[in-house]
C-alpha cells in the first residue's frame, strides 16, 4: 500500500485490512531537493508511518529519489526547455507508482500495490480497464490511465467506490490522524513560494520572446521567458491590461515568437497523440476524449495513423498544449482505453 | 516471529544487566540532584564522582577531563563548534566521518580532506591541508569509522597534525571505539575524544567528551554551570552511571571479545562469499575491528535486501537513513571510491557482545537467500 502521508492512503490502507488482505506501508520518498509543498517532506512521511502504526501494520520508507530525478524532474525541466508542457504527476505514476514500486514489490514477493487513487479497475469480456472513481469530482482515472493489462491485474484501488466525503467520514470514524488533513494541490517538486518560474530559471536559461498579433504579425510586447508561456495562456504574457481578450495561440520556439490572437483561433477540427499507451490493444471510432485531469470528456473518432492517433472532435475544441495527456474513454464515460500525449 | 538475529550492533548494542540494574536506583529512591546541598544530593554527587574517576581511568585521562553529555553528536558538536567558536581558525575532519562531526565542520565553513581506499584518513591529503590553512584550530578524525569499521591510527594523524598544525586541537569521535579499542592506546594522541554510552551496552542519551587542560572550548549548553561550567544542565545520573559500568565491563572483557567475534566475523564474510559471486568486502579485515563485517553485493538493491532479511528475522543495516527513514546512499563509500551502483548493495553487519555463532549461522542463511532470490527476479 502506496501511504502518502494522505487521507486517500490512509483510509485505502484501512479499506484492505478490513477486507482482510496482508498489508505493508510504503511510503516512497521521490524527490530530494526543497520543497514546501509538503510532498515528501519529513511531517508527511511522519503521517503515514503514524496511520501506519495506528492500524497495525508495517511501514517502510524507499528511497526512489534517482529514478524520481531521472524520469520525472529531467524530463520536465526537458520539455520546458523545448516548449513542451508536460505533467509531471502523470509521468511519476507511470515511471514510478507503477512502475518501480510494482517492480519492487514484485521483487519482495507481494502479490498486488495498491494506492489511493479516486480510481477503479473493471473488468469487460476478460479485459481490465482503469475505470472512473465514484466520485465525479474526485475522479483520478485520468493520471493513471497508462496502466497496461499486467500492471491492472496487480494493482488496487481501494478508495475508487467511495466519494472523497465518505473517505474523510471513514477517516474520522477510524481516528485517522490525516482524516482533515487538506487535498495536496501541485507539483511536488515545486515549492509553493518560488514557483515554477524560480524552478525553472534556475535549470534552464529563459529566452526572451516577441509577441506579435497572429493576425498582422505586429509586435504587442515582450514575454520575458519563452519557456514559460504555454498554448492558450491569457495572462503573464507581457501584453498591457485592458482590449480584447487575447489567448497565446501558436509558440514558435525555435524563432521565439509568441502568437496571440482571439479564442476562436485556438479552436480546431483535429489533433494528433503520440507516445500512446493502451489497456488492452489499440481502439478506433467512437470515443471520448478527456485532456485535462478534471475537464469534461468530448466526443471524438479516433483513428491510427502510424504509431500515433488521429482524434476528429465532434465539434471543434480547444487546442491542447504539446505535452499534455489525452486520454481516450469508452463512449459511456466509465473506463479508460488508453491515452497519449499531445503533439 | 519466534527467533530473531541482531546484528546492528553498531548502530545500537543491546544494554547490560548490570548496567540497568546500577541505574534503578537512580530512577527512584535515589533521585535527588546532584547539585543541590543536602544528603540525598550529596549521594548523587558522589556517584557521579565515583562514575567519572572511573571513566577517567578506563580513557586514559584525569577525571577533571571528563564531561559528561546527552551523546556521542553533542559532545561531537561541541568538540567542534565548541573550540572555533573559542578559538575561531579553520576545522578540518576527513569525509567519511560521522555526520555528527561531518555537519559541524561544514556548519563552520571548514575543510573536508579525503580517505583512502579503506575509509582511512589520506595522511598525504591531510598533511598537504594543514600546510595550505594557516589558522587551523580543531582537527576531528574518528577512532573507528561507524559504518565499514576501518580504524585510523590516530598516532600518525597526531604525529602530521603536531608537526603542521602544533597549535590545533586534535578531537577524535571514539564513539565506536570502546569494544574494540583500549582507549587508553588513543587518549595520548588527542586532546578531545568522544564516546556514547549506547554503543557499548549503557543507554541512550548520555555520552562523554574529554577535554584536556589544552583544549579550551566555548559551552554549547550554558545554564547553571554544571560539568566544571563546561556543560550545563542537571546532569542524567542514572545515565552516567549506567554508563560507567558499562564502560567497566567492556574494558574487562574485550580482548576475550575480540578473539571471539572476529572468529565469528570472519566466518560471516567468508561464507557470504563463499556461497555468492560478487561479494566484496568493503575494509581489508586487518585494517578494521573486530565486530564489522561491511560487504557490498553485486546486482541488487539494499532496501529490497533489508526488507527480505527483516522478514526473515535478521536485523542488518546498509547506509545512514535519513529524517524520513529513507536510505540514503553512502557518503562514507562515495569518499572510498565506491561506485554508486556498487554502494546500492552495501550491507554492514555489525556484531557485538550478545552475537553466538547461531546468529551467524542464521544471518549468513538469510543473506545467501535474500540475495539469491533478488538477483533470480532481477536477471
Amino acid at each position: 500500500m502506496a501511504l502518502s502521508g494522505g487521507v486517500d492512503s490512509s483510509v485505502a490502507a484501512a479499506e484492505l485490512l478490513a477486507e482482510g488482505h496482508e498489508v505493508v506501508g510504503i511510503t516512497m520518498r521521490l524527490w530530494g531537493g526543497e520543497s514546501d509543498t509538503g510532498c515528501c517532506s519529513v511531517a508527511d512521511v511522519d503521517d503515514a508511518r503514524r496511520v501506519a502504526q495506528q492500524l497495525g501494520i508495517d511501514h517502510l520508507v524507499f528511497n526512489f529519489t534517482d529514478d524520481f530525478h531521472e524520469h520525472v524532474v529531467e524530463p520536465y525541466v526537458q520539455a520546458h526547455r523545448d516548449g513542451i508542457t508536460p505533467n509531471p504527476c502523470i509521468e511519476c505514476n507511470r515511471h514510478l507508482k507503477f512502475h518501480r514500486l510494482s517492480e519492487r514489490a514484485d521483487l519482495l514477493g507481494f502479490d498486488a500495490v495498491a494506492t489511493g487513487h479516486h480510481a477503479r479497475i473493471v473488468e469487460r469480456d476478460g479485459v481490465r480497464y482503469v475505470a472512473r472513481g465514484h466520485d465525479p469530482a474526485k475522479d483520478q482515472s485520468y493520471v493513471v490511465h497508462m496502466l497496461p493489462q499486467r500492471e491492472l491485474a496487480r494493482t488496487l484501488f481501494p478508495i475508487g467506490h467511495l466519494t472523497k466525503a465518505d473517505v474523510r467520514e471513514r477517516a474520522t470514524a477510524l481516528g485517522l490522524r490525516t482524516a482533515s488533513k487538506p487535498d495536496s494541490q501541485d507539483v511536488c517538486f515545486i515549492s509553493s513560494t518560488g514557483g515554477r518560474t524560480q524552478f525553472l530559471g534556475t535549470r534552464i536559461p529563459f529566452r526572451t520572446a516577441r509577441v506579435v498579433d497572429a493576425v498582422d504579425g505586429a509586435l504587442l510586447g515582450e514575454a520575458e521567458a519563452l519557456e514559460m508561456v504555454t498554448l492558450g495562456q491569457r495572462r503573464g504574457i507581457g501584453l498591457p491590461g485592458g482590449g480584447p481578450k487575447r489567448y497565446v495561440v501558436d509558440i514558435d520556439h525555435e524563432a521565439a515568437v509568441v502568437r496571440v490572437g482571439d479564442e476562436s483561433m485556438l479552436s480546431v477540427s483535429t489533433m494528433t497523440v503520440g507516445q500512446t499507451a493502451w489497456a488492452h490493444q489499440p481502439v478506433t471510432g467512437e470515443v471520448l476524449v478527456q485532456c485535462s485531469a478534471h475537464g469534461d470528456a468530448q466526443a471524438a473518432v479516433i483513428e491510427l495513423v502510424g504509431d500515433s492517433v488521429e482524434v476528429r472532435w465532434s465539434a471543434p475544441q480547444r487546442r491542447v498544449a504539446p505535452g499534455q495527456s489525452v486520454v481516450f474513454y469508452d463512449p459511456t464515460d466509465s473506463y479508460v482505453l488508453g491515452g497519449g500525449i499531445a503533439r | 516471529m519466534s527467533t530473531f538475529t541482531y546484528l546492528d550492533h553498531a548502530a545500537t548494542t543491546p544494554m547490560r544487566a548490570e548496567a540497568v540494574q546500577a541505574m534503578l536506583p537512580y530512577l527512584s529512591e535515589q533521585f535527588a540532584n546532584p547539585s543541590g546541598s543536602h544528603r540525598f544530593a550529596r549521594g548523587a554527587r558522589a556517584a557521579i564522582d565515583e562514575a567519572r574517576d572511573l571513566v577517567a581511568d578506563i580513557i586514559g585521562c584525569a577525571p577533571g577531563e571528563v564531561i559528561f553529555t546527552s551523546g556521542g553528536t553533542e559532545s561531537d558538536n561541541t568538540a567542534i563548534l565548541g573550540t572555533v567558536a573559542r578559538r575561531g581558525g579553520t576545522a578540518i575532519c576527513p569525509a567519511a566521518e560521522h555526520h555528527a562531526v561531518l555537519a559541524s565542520v561544514e556548519q563552520v565553513h571548514g575543510a573536508v580532506v579525503p580517505v583512502t581506499t579503506t575509509g582511512a584518513v589520506d595522511l598525504d591529503a591531510l598533511t598537504a591541508v594543514l600546510k595550505a590553512t594557516a589558522d587551523v584550530s580543531v582537527v576531528s578524525v574518528m577512532a573507528v569509522n561507524n559504518e565499514v569499521g576501518s580504524v585510523n591510527v590516530l598516532a600518525a594523524v597526531a604525529a602530521v597534525v603536531r608537526e603542521f598544525a602544533p597549535s590545533a586541537v586534535l578531537h577524535t569521535d571514539a564513539v565506536q571505539a570502546p569494544c574494540w579499542l583500549d582507549l587508553r592506546t588513543l587518549t595520548p594522541y588527542v586532546d578531545m575524544l568522544s564516546l556514547s554510552a549506547h554503543k557499548f551496552g549503557g543507554p541512550k542519551g548520555v555520552g562523554v567528551l574529554v577535554a584536556k587542560s589544552g583544549a579550551a572550548f566555548t559551552p554549547m549548553v550554558i545554564g547553571g554551570g554544571q560539568e566544571r561550567e563546561r556543560r550545563s544542565g542537571t546532569q542524567n545520573v542514572p545515565g552516567i552511571i549506567a554508563l560507567a559500568g558499562a564502560l567497566r565491563l567492556t574494558d574487562l572483557e574485550r580482548a576475550d571479545e575480540q578473539v571471539r567475534l572476529s572468529a565469528l566475523r570472519d566466518r560471516l564474510v567468508d561464507s557470504l562469499i563463499e556461497a555468492l559471486p560478487g561479494v566484496h568486502e568493503t575494509v581489508p579485515r586487518d585494517q578494521k575491528v573486530a565486530g564489522s563485517a561491511h560487504v557490498c553485493i553485486e546486482g541488487i538493491e539494499n532496501e529490497a535486501l533489508l526488507f527480505l532479511l527483516d522478514e526473515a528475522g535478521v536485523c542488518a543495516s546498509a547506509a545512514s537513513a535519513c529524517a524520513s527513514g529513507a536510505m540514503e546512499p553512502s557518503h562514507v563509500l562515495a569518499a572510498m571510491g565506491v561506485s554508486r551502483d556498487l554502494a546500492f548493495g552495501a550491507l554492514r553487519l555489525t556484531l557485538g557482545r550478545a552475537t553466538v555463532e547461531a546468529d551467524v549461522d542464521h544471518g549468513i542463511e538469510a543473506v545467501v537467500s535474500a540475495v539469491r532470490r533478488l538477483r533470480k527476479v532481477t536477471l
